[in-house]
């Protein structure tokens, strides 16, 4: 039963069905069990919280990434499958805190202050929920004083600013300097993004990381988990 | 069930008005100054019914002047058929060219000289050997019936090319002009199950030709019924005169009954006025003085408005396809072709570069284009002609299909029906709740459907542009895949029965792969 549960949680997540509701790409499947409800069986039939997680999310965004690696799928496929994990992590995050069971980490993104830009920060955001990680959106347009805040009370392993516009990109310089005069900058790892910046720019200030794209970023975060343990 | 083609609601250049002053100018130009004819049979045929012949000469030739009164023209135009069908070895890729309707069927065309071989070589940077880049090499050549073979094999595979036209001319040692024809169409249709046309060099070979066709699908009735053949009559020298072994041709095709092509390609500036009003009124009157033939020949022939108008370029007056006024003149025929109701068999896509790159693109996508929009029923020399119509490149042609998987998707209908609204509107109520505020889980179902246009097919990766080696890969890819030869019973018939086709086109006994 167990297995059953789990195959399906797997292929609904490559299908990138969240819902009963959702088409995926399968139709016959419509009607039937998304990933959120097999998340819930799951949890009835007391399969344990990293079974879940391995054998039947990551396992299913696993063959996601290959799929979109040989060009069989397309963004918003991988979008599909992220947010369906992204919504079976929620299912499991009560569950989670009360276990020792640890996600892969602490993301915290938001579009800095003056910009109200978000879809591609939306994207990231979808992208490294569904990757495994915990994920606090901040939003757009967010004051530099709120993001030093959470850094300091949510304590995000990781933060991302995105910013769209040349006006509005050197508020990340000043979110940078503002941690660093908060005691923070050594707290988290900062990676920005958007269309105005570069590789050339995170360096000039001070930045961890310039992220291409969402898909990019989960590399790169992954990449510094693996080089802490 | 015919190939669909692509249903386009058609780009009108001109207004009404402006076609039935060109319709009235060509009347007029048939009777004053006339046509000057060099074949007798034509001249004949035009004297019976009605038209003033006069014996002229010209050049020391025997010639006769006609001048073709309205009512001849009209009721020639009156008797040709509005509908043609091109039949296919497969009669799923036969075509239903109606020239009321602005339904586009694409072929290539043409008979170039020249075959171009891609070749790709690999180049070291001299400032860091480490960098190395593959650029491809063209080489001229003369083209061969294993070309032949090759671009029919080529265009079966090509999704967007609904009939094929022989692009290239074969001038293998062994191929002289009483074989010509039969090699000609044998190479063409063995390796191709979508219509196949082509013009005659030798009159004598028609029958021959004819034959070849009617062993194809079984006899002179199933032939008609699904004429697998046509041909293309440039029997009009521009201006205004019709050639003595063409326009015979001609009226040995209309006396078979197959459907036939009476095209006309004059150059403005040289052999037709360069102002448009010009070329315009004298290309139509060659054209409908040879449809006037063909209907006086058997009337009720399967013909077809056949426009390859150009202007000349200035350096060299030669052919300039790629002008812009050359893409004018195309669609203003095609409007004049459905003014008369009569398919239209009109040109785009040839350009003046003579190399696959981007002004080929720039040129050949231009014309592809616009004249498709116009409506033609019959869209020739769209698929990998170079240097005006000299030269044919199959890694062109792949170009092309792409372009016109563009130009079709394009031109499908608009889906605003009252349920794609009811939909859309519960999408964006259902969106605008979400705090994310994104349609992207709506993208999927549109992808899979194929209601979402693919990206260009040779895009490379990163910054580097990889086009000509992608689709030059493609290529290979459709020449691996095995097309279709004719059955071996009727392959060994046609060996037998129909003389001067090549041993070493019979796929079976040589155990050839083309």
């Amino acid at each position: 039963m167990s297995e059953d549960v789990l195959a399906l949680l797997k292929e609904n997540v490559i299908q990138g069905r969240k819902t009963k509701d959702d088409e995926g790409i399968d139709e016959s499947m419509s009607g039937k069990p998304g990933v959120l409800e097999l998340t819930q069986l799951a949890l009835e039939n007391n399969i344990s919280l990293e079974t879940i997680i391995t054998q039947g999310l990551t396992a299913g965004m696993q063959v996601v990434g290959e799929k979109f690696t040989t060009k069989e799928y397309f963004i918003p496929d991988m979008l599909a499958s992220a947010e369906a994990v992204g919504g079976a992590m929620d299912i499991l995050k009560p569950y989670l805190e009360a276990s020792d069971v640890a996600t892969k980490g602490k993301f915290a993104i938001a579009t800095v202050k003056g910009d109200i830009h978000d879809i591609g920060k939306n994207i990231v955001a979808i992208l490294i929920k569904g990757a495994g990680y915990e994920v606090n959106d901040l939003g757009t347009d967010v004051p530099t004083e709120k993001i030093v805040e959470v850094v300091k009370e949510y304590k995000p392993d990781f933060l991302g600013l995105s910013a769209l516009l040349t006006t509005t990109m050197v508020v990340m310089g000043e979110i940078i300097e503002a941690l660093k005069e908060n005691g923070l900058r050594d707290e988290v790892k900062v990676l920005i993004g958007g269309a105005a910046v570069s590789d050339e720019y995170a360096q000039e200030i001070g930045a961890d990381a310039y992220c291409v794209d969402g898909f990019h970023a989960i590399k790169l975060l992954d990449a510094f988990q693996e080089s802490r343990t | 069930m015919a190939r669909q083609g692509i249903l386009v609601e058609p780009y009108q250049r001109l207004k009404l008005e402006q076609v039935e002053r060109i319709h009235r100018a060509s009347l007029a130009i048939l009777t004053d100054p006339g046509l000057v004819c060099f074949n007798r049979n034509a001249a004949e045929l035009f004297g019976d019914c009605g038209a003033e012949v006069s014996s002229i000469e010209q050049g020391g030739a025997a010639c006769w002047l006609l001048k073709i009164p309205e009512k001849v023209v009209s009721e020639a135009l009156q008797a040709a058929p509005k509908v043609v069908k091109l039949g296919a070895r497969d009669e799923n890729n036969c075509l239903i060219l109606d020239g009321r309707e602005s339904r586009v069927h694409f072929a290539s065309g043409s008979e170039t000289n020249i075959w171009l071989d891609v070749d790709f070589q690999a180049y070291v940077k001299k400032s860091d050997p480490n960098i190395e880049v593959m650029v491809p090499e063209f080489h001229r050549r003369r083209g061969t019936v294993l070309d032949l073979c090759q671009a029919s094999h080529l265009c079966e595979h090509l999704e967007t090319l609904d009939a094929f036209i022989r692009p290239v001319n074969i001038q293998d040692k062994d191929i002289t002009v009483d074989n010509k024809d039969v090699n000609k169409f044998f190479a063409s249709l063995n390796n191709t199950t979508k219509h196949v046309m082509a013009g005659l060099t030798n009159l004598k070979q028609l029958d021959n030709v004819v034959n070849m066709a009617k062993l194809i699908v079984g006899g002179e009735e199933e032939l008609k019924e699904n004429p697998i053949i046509s041909f293309i009559t440039c029997l009009v020298k521009s201006p205004l005169q019709f050639v003595e072994d063409t326009t015979q041709t001609l009226i040995e095709i209309c006396r078979r009954g197959l459907p036939v092509v009476v095209s006309s390609s004059p150059q403005a500036g040289t052999t037709a006025p360069i102002k448009e009003a010009g070329i315009m009124a004298q290309i139509n009157a060659e054209v409908l003085a040879g449809i006037t033939l063909s209907q006086l020949v058997n009337k009720g022939t399967p013909v077809i408005y056949g426009s390859v108008p150009v202007r000349a370029r200035m350096d060299t007056l030669g052919d300039s396809y790629g002008s812009v006024e050359t893409s004018q003149y195309n669609i203003d025929c095609t409007q004049i072709a459905r003014f008369y109701e009569i398919p239209n068999y009109s040109t785009a896509g040839v350009c003046d570069t003579k190399m696959p790159g981007m002004q080929s693109s720039i040129e050949r996508l231009f014309s592809d284009i616009l004249v498709t929009l116009s409506g033609p029923q019959y869209l020739h020399c769209a698929y990998g002609l170079l240097d005006g119509n000299s030269t044919f490149c199959l890694l062109q042609a792949v170009l092309d299909d792409a372009h016109f998987q563009m130009i079709k998707f394009f031109l499908r209908s608009p889906r605003i029906s009252q349920a794609e609204i009811d939909d859309t509107l519960k999408q964006v109520r259902e969106v605008v709740a979400t705090p994310q505020k994104l349609y992207i889980r709506y993208i999927r179902s549109m992808l899979r459907s194929g209601q979402l246009s693919m990206p260009y097919p040779f895009e490379g990766d990163g910054e580097t542009d990889n086009v000509l080696a992608l689709a030059y890969e493609r290529m290979r890819q459709l020449l691996a895949q095995p097309v279709e030869h004719i059955v071996p019973a009727t392959t060994s018939r046609i060996f037998q029965e129909i003389p001067g086709i090549l041993p070493r086109l019979n796929v079976y006994e040589d155990r050839r792969e083309q």
